[in-house]
């Protein structure tokens, strides 16, 4: 018992000398994190500059490629006739709607799942049908049950996300230690306290990855919905820019659009952080 | 006296689609009240079969468990297993994890919670209570796994192989440490180890079963003519060798 502690108090007298090398480690991890992101930045600016030019020179043609400015411009004007808020928070909104759905109710069904052996071998060959079926089919099944608008484009989003939800946390559900299970039961624990004090926290972290792949998912959900149906939205934007052969404005939906899927997976690693922050 | 736990004809059959195994057949022993008991035998005898049917957690085919003279139906709060790891939740502090049994158990109240701060003290892990497991070391994990049993204050402890997960020289320490635990907190307990040292040198008896299907083959009392026993200085005394021989020629190991 005394030996544990010792080495527990030379570790402690170690980090308060802090030697040349060490400094010197430091120093170096600093630069490379430092120049990793400044040649990220580089990249980013090379391309829309290289972009910029190659368009004012008309090495490409800027109707077709559009270029920086312009997009810049159609942003702008997009702002002062006040749409520009509107399309963006309607994509977001069905978006945001279809994840939290699609991670919800995909939870819950695996909970199902996994709380009856039985059900999960019944449904499983529909499980598999459904995951191999490319879900964008059954758009049209989606419009004329529920009609031409947002509920249509967010149910569009929970089939794409959901089933993926459901095999990935179930997976989560399954692989938990069969021994930590054991530990719960023998301390005369039911299934809802197995499921609510091993299961569950156990699978913080298979949720949140599901919860990162379904951002990508609910963005492609909303899109397609949009393509489909909508009068109003990003997706909208892009369809109706492609058709009027309004580059400009594709390129500007395409670009929105990039940073608000980046945005909402920050706030999935924000909450990963939150959630999982003892894991290491 | 009546015993703490009486075994009485149990038998195990597993039922499977290429047949039937039987994995106990009529295994019949007691332990008394504040006995250190092991079972050793060759893998797959179903040592671990046998706690859990003790602890309740199966049930045995055939035969009877009884506690304190009442029959096992289910878990008991009167028995606290010790698993081979110390399945510490790392999502839940030290102090956490020693309330899960009491949490389970719903049996969270300020003096069960000042007696898990006892423990901790006493067993000096008090001031890693707010801290997480993968802060601590293996034998400090094992200690912190034994309080988690010891606040829900059961009777009987079994441990499942509770030691083979540690490294040499932790096992010998935690070995010390738990046996010292077990006896100031005078507690039955019952180890199934396959470590032929180890039951040696913390038991009053061994039980040795046979390979499959698992039977009593014979029971060693053990006794060492040393005072303040410990597991430790139970492996120096030269009793210790003599028992070693007697228990592994009665394994009778085949490779």
């Amino acid at each position: 018992m005394s030996k544990l502690k010792d080495d527990r108090v030379s570790k402690e007298t170690q980090v308060t000398k802090i030697s040349q090398e060490h400094i010197d480690y430091l120093h170096r991890v600093r630069m490379e994190k430092i120049s990793v992101r400044v040649i990220q930045i580089l990249i980013f600016g090379v391309a829309f500059l290289l972009w910029e030019i190659c368009a004012n020179t008309k090495i490409v043609d800027p109707f077709i490629t559009s270029q920086p400015s312009r997009v810049f411009n159609t942003m702008v004007r997009l702002y002062e006739d006040g749409v520009l808020f509107h399309h963006i928070g309607i994509t977001c909104w069905e978006a945001f709607l279809g994840f939290v759905l699609g991670t919800l109710v995909g939870t819950i069904i695996a909970i199902m799942l996994w709380w009856s052996e039985f059900l999960c071998k019944i449904l499983e060959p529909y499980l598999v049908i459904l995951n191999s079926l490319p879900k964008i089919a059954l758009g049209p099944v989606f419009i004329v049950w529920i009609g031409a608008g947002p509920p249509a484009i967010i149910v569009m989003t929970l089939a794409i996300s959901l089933i993926v939800t459901v095999l990935e946390v179930l997976n989560g559900f399954l692989t938990v230690d069969q021994e930590k299970i054991k530990l719960v039961q023998t301390f005369g624990g039911s299934k809802y306290q197995v499921l609510t004090k091993v299961v569950l926290p156990a699978s913080y972290p298979t949720i949140i990855n599901a919860l990162k792949i379904n951002v990508g998912l609910s963005w492609v959900g909303v899109i397609v919905g949009e393509f489909l149906v909508s009068k109003a939205g990003l997706g909208y934007l892009i369809v109706y820019g492609g058709q009027v052969f309004k580059l400009d404005l594709v390129m500007t939906s395409v670009i929105i659009l990039g940073v608000a899927a980046a945005v909402m997976y920050q706030g999935v690693v924000y909450l990963e952080r939150m959630l999982v922050k003892n894991k290491a | 006296m009546k015993p703490v736990v009486e075994v009485h004809n149990v038998g195990m059959k597993y039922q499977s689609l290429n047949g039937e195994i039987t994995a106990l057949e009529n295994i019949n022993f007691s332990v008394q009240d504040g006995e250190f008991v092991s079972i050793v035998g060759p893998s797959g005898c179903g040592k671990s079969t046998l706690l859990s049917i003790i602890s309740g957690l199966i049930a045995s085919t055939s035969g009877a468990v009884l506690l304190s003279g009442e029959k096992v139906t289910g878990t008991s709060p009167k028995i606290g297993y010790m698993l081979q790891k110390d399945h510490l939740f790392n999502w839940r502090t030290i102090f956490q994890n020693v309330m899960l049994g009491l949490e389970i158990r719903k049996t969270v109240t300020s003096s069960a919670k000042e007696h898990a701060i006892k423990l901790l003290k006493t067993y000096g892990l008090y001031e890693f209570k707010d801290k997480y497991p993968n802060q601590l070391s293996g034998g400090m994990r094992q200690r912190v796994a034994l309080i988690r049993t010891l606040v829900t204050n059961p009777q009987i402890l079994l441990l499942d192989e509770a030691f083979s997960a540690l490294d040499y020289q932790t096992r010998l320490i935690v070995n010390d440490d738990i046996y010292d635990i077990i006896k100031k907190e005078n507690k039955t307990a019952l180890l199934v180890t396959h470590d032929i040292s180890e039951s040696i040198s913390m038991s009053d008896r061994v039980i040795l079963l046979s390979k499959r299907p698992g039977k009593v083959k014979n029971i060693y009392e053990i006794n060492f003519d040393i005072k303040n026993r410990t597991p430790f200085s139970s492996r120096e005394t030269p009793e210790f060798r003599y028992y070693f021989q007697e228990i592994w020629k009665g394994l009778d190991v085949h490779v």
